[in-house]
């Protein structure tokens, strides 16, 4: 798998098509985000955020993207995506902040155990360069959740944010989260400057914002210090504008999110 | 075009936790936690997530000050530790040693720390040591 995706990154970068590929470097025994560059001689320590399990060192690309396609929006940047990255990518140009002409994506589609972890609806993307393409897999987790009571899910969730340091880790990993100005830092909807955030204000206002934009990565989670089980209830968030509009975010790059919709309309 | 994610640990506690700092035309744009750090395994807290946005502070304190006649004034390291000791021994003469504090840091290391708080209690003679992780 790795050797062909090493092939396919070479020959882009040879071709000159790309200015750069965005992947995962493994260097002094471990794995982080890198820009590997015609200049930079080969394609040493690339690899597919693997460590100790499948995908356990997977790192936020799209976020590193749109900062490099910021500063240089006429250069064309190839970037690893899996499944979920590529949801992100294809909203991220419905949302006007990568240009589809710019990005390369180079697909690995992830096995089944990881799949099956993250609970994902599409475990490879349609770039798929490498990899087997895998089964999406069933909701147990959100489905357990729904079985509660309104009462015992309502308690659930408070137990569960009542652990919130306020890390704002959820907002600053996640790469749907492009605005300037963060609802999470606004003093009419959120205690700033104080812990414990509001319980469960500030959770649900950011839920409310994942409506539409979340494209069910899981970093989120990953990211959590005290392991708020996030992705559940970006899940839910996800099905319910589905449910009411039809509209699974990251499936097309040229639908736009019914709230954008929204949004332009006022 | 110079883009780097350069992994370093974190400046605030004692923790040391491990991130990568993204920096692009050398200028830091935000940490990325490390994945794959035994200490802090992907995550940070909000200090971390911060650690950057003092780094090129244009308020950072890059060399010694003095305040002479009101105003804080740049010196030179031989005076401002000269006048940190005249000092220092004046208030101590005058006032004894627990009219003076002192505040190390969980950047610097144990030695260090050490012989901070040694200098405190057997030079100076106060007990009042504290550090900077006390945010």
């Amino acid at each position: 798998m790795i050797k062909t995706v090493q092939e396919r990154v070479k020959a882009l970068l040879d071709s000159g098509e790309i200015a750069g590929f965005l992947g995962l470097k493994e260097a002094g025994g471990h794995i982080g985000p890198h820009l590997f560059t015609p200049e930079e001689n080969g394609l040493d320590g690339l690899v597919l955020g693997d460590w100790k399990g499948p995908g356990d060192a997977r790192y936020t690309l799209n976020k590193q993207l749109i900062h490099l396609a910021r500063a240089y929006p006429d250069e064309t940047f190839g970037v690893l995506v899996r499944g979920c990255d590529e949801r992100g990518l294809k909203s991220l140009y419905v949302w006007n902040q990568l240009s589809p002409e710019k990005v390369v994506p180079v697909g690995i589609a992830c096995p089944p155990e990881l799949a099956k972890a993250c609970e994902c609806s599409k475990p490879y993307p349609d770039a798929l360069v490498a990899g087997e393409k895998g089964e999406g897999c069933a909701q147990e987790t959100l489905k357990q959740v729904e079985a509660l009571g309104l009462a015992d899910r309502f308690g659930y969730w408070q137990k569960e944010f009542d652990r919130c340091i306020k890390c704002y880790g959820c907002r600053d990993v996640c790469p749907m989260c492009f605005c300037k100005e963060c609802s999470l830092e606004d003093p009419d909807l959120v205690n700033t400057g104080d812990v414990p955030p509001d319980n469960p204000t500030f959770h649900l206002t950011r839920a409310v914002h994942m409506a539409g934009r979340c494209i069910d990565c899981g970093l989120c989670n990953e990211v959590c210090p005290v392991g708020i089980p996030l992705r559940t209830l970006y899940k839910k968030v996800a099905d319910i504008i589905d449910e009411e509009f039809g509209y699974r975010t990251g499936q097309a790059a040229d639908e736009k999110s019914p709230l954008n919709i929204l949004a332009g309309a006022s | 075009m110079d883009y780097k994610t350069v992994l370093t640990t974190c400046p605030y506690c004692g923790c040391g936790c491990n991130f990568y700092l993204e920096v692009l035309d050398g200028k830091i744009l935000a940490p990325i936690p490390c994945k794959t750090s035994p200490t802090n395994e992907g995550k940070l807290c909000i200090k971390g997530w911060n650690a950057h946005e003092f780094i090129q502070s244009p308020n950072r304190l890059t060399g010694p000050l003095v305040r002479k006649n009101g105003e804080l004034v740049a010196v030179s390291w031989d005076e401002a530790l000269d006048y940190t000791v005249s000092r220092l021994k004046e208030i101590k003469d005058s006032h004894g040693g627990d009219s003076i504090a002192f505040f190390s840091s969980a950047k610097v290391t144990n030695e260090e720390n050490y012989l901070l708080q040694k200098f405190a209690r057997a030079g100076i003679g106060t007990n009042s040591v504290d550090h900077c992780a006390r945010l």
